[in-house]
């Protein structure tokens, strides 16, 4: 089962800037355990565009889709056998990104 | 009730739970074994009348449900094969022997007490799945529209599905919390029913506490070394006992000083002593009790003393001091503060109380000791001040009623 883990961070109350060595051990760890599918970090949401091609026009849209106070800051990809140890994983990765974790399941 | 209408509800009580399990387990799919297991028991109900009640009641059900099943998957695999594919990717577990711990139903309880499900739902699906009760009976028991009861069972069950929610027993690292969120969906369960809140309820509503002792019965049976497990069902025995005097004939609910202890029901009570002392001996021998233990233990010293005068307060101090180390909660300090009423006077309870104001204002037992106390200290004005917030904030129609005429009778 492949889950969409996304790492949240909070504009109001920001999780710290000094993750990233943990971060990279704990991608180690979860690519030996076959966990692993795909992790990145995002640039700031400053840096998104949104894009409408619905109607008859495409137009281009500084910023995110949504505007909030949180707001996604990484996601990864795992490959996991049930949710138990999907959100094992997460409950881990959350203490080393210091900051919040969303685990959904993909269809 | 008639021979046949009993041995229908006895098979109910005692297999529904069991079948919904064993199924769960053989087709993977909360909704096949839930829909096949009502389907038994509706053609139980059918043809037991005429064809007698079979000898092993819960072999018959599950052989009829399996049926069932079996029907409705190949129903649906000439609609759809892929749905069908989905379903049975959850049964990864091989059959195995079954010990306590592997029972079916064990996992059938954690699975509908899973943490990443939300707390009503928990509650809703351990009811239906576990308990048996009818989606409109839980609707009725917690005050909802049927129609938001399905629909929040059926997102729970589709939660169960998608995100790959697993039907296990957790393992031992992760059980003692695993099973205290069991016990925290059954001790909501019995809290509603011993306390029921709403305008228009009974003030007590037994068919919730008989159900929630019933399930935690189960839990006990399934898992007889858990302390807190014993402790729970210790709790429930020990305040179900009481329930006949806590409601007076007009539905005003009655304070423990002034229920007739006579009526206490003497065989729960002997039961719940029973499972207290056990706990005691196991503190005994070095392991720490949990708080439901203690919980249990508090109650068994009031359903010890012949009257309220004769209960032994420091006792009771002494478990609520262990129960503060365990869980500081402002509420376990404010139940702690009666205690301390009754050792060292209303002034010294009133103080730790005042203290609790932020944490409490909004919540109605903080109001109503406070009323108490200020009573007993015979300041009459500042006790109806706070009556008049207790009554504004107590849901339950037997404390509305009783704090009203304590109000009235302040001079």
């Amino acid at each position: 089962m492949r889950y969409l883990v996304s790492v949240i961070d909070d504009k109001s109350d920001p999780g710290s800037t000094d993750r990233q060595p943990a971060i990279s051990a704990f991608n180690e760890r979860l690519i030996a355990e076959g966990y692993w599918v795909f992790s990145g970090g995002l640039a700031d949401t400053d840096a998104a565009t949104v894009v409408d091609n619905r109607g008859e026009q495409t137009v281009f849209s500084d910023g995110p889709f949504v505007e909030s106070k949180e707001y996604l800051a990484g996601v990864w990809v795992w490959e996991a056998p049930d949710l138990d140890v999907a959100l094992k994983l997460a409950a881990e990765a959350s203490k080393i990104c210091d900051r919040k974790i969303e685990v959904r399941p993909f269809q | 009730m008639s021979e046949l209408d009993e041995a229908i509800t006895r098979a109910h009580h005692e297999e529904w739970a069991r079948v919904v399990a064993a199924l769960t387990r053989r087709f993977g799919d909360l909704d096949i074994a839930e829909e096949a297991a009502a389907e038994a028991f509706t053609t139980a109900v059918e043809r037991w009348p005429a064809d007698g009640v079979p000898p092993n009641p819960g072999a018959w059900l599950t052989t009829t449900a399996n049926r069932k099943a079996i029907d409705r998957i190949r129903r649906e695999n000439k609609r759809d094969d892929k749905h069908k594919e989905a379903q049975m990717l959850h049964d990864d577990t091989p059959a195995e022997p079954l010990g306590a711990i592997e029972d079916d139903r064990l996992r059938l309880i954690f699975t509908c007490c899973h943490p990443a499900l939300a707390t009503e739902a928990r509650v809703a699906l351990t009811l239906r799945m576990v308990g048996g009760l009818t989606v409109p009976e839980i609707a009725r028991a917690f005050l909802v529209q049927r129609a938001t009861m399905e629909q929040r069972i059926t997102r729970a069950k589709a939660k169960i599905k998608a995100a790959r929610i697993p039907y296990r027993v957790p393992s031992a690292d992760d059980l003692p919390a695993r099973v205290s969120g069991v016990l925290a969906v059954l001790f909501l369960v019995f809290n509603e029913g011993y306390l029921a809140s709403g305008p228009d309820t009974d003030p007590v509503r037994q068919d919730l506490t008989t159900e929630a002792i019933r399930l935690t019965r189960l839990i006990r049976a399934l898992l007889p070394q858990d302390g807190e497990v014993a402790g729970l069902l210790a709790l429930m025995l020990l305040t179900e006992a009481r329930r006949r005097s806590r409601v007076s004939a007009g539905g005003e609910l009655v304070p423990l000083a002034e229920q007739d202890r006579g009526a206490w029901d003497a065989a729960l009570i002997a039961e719940g002593h029973r499972l207290v002392r056990e706990r005691l001996a196991a503190a005994a021998a070095g392991v720490a009790p949990g708080r439901y233990q203690i919980l249990a233990a508090i109650n068994a010293v009031h359903t010890s003393a012949r009257d309220i005068r004769d209960t032994d307060w420091s006792q009771v101090l002494a478990l609520y001091d262990q129960l503060v180390r365990l869980d500081p909660s402002p509420i376990v300090a404010l139940n702690r503060a009666v205690a301390v009423a009754e050792l060292d006077g209303p002034e010294v309870a009133l103080a730790i109380v005042d203290r609790l104001a932020e944490a409490l204002a909004g919540y109605h037992a903080y109001h109503a000791t406070r009323a108490d106390l200020l009573r007993r200290l015979g300041r009459s004005e500042q006790s109806r001040a706070a009556y008049d917030q207790a009554i504004e904030l107590a849901g339950n129609t037997g404390e509305t009623a009783y704090l009203t005429r304590r109000r009235a009778q302040l001079r």
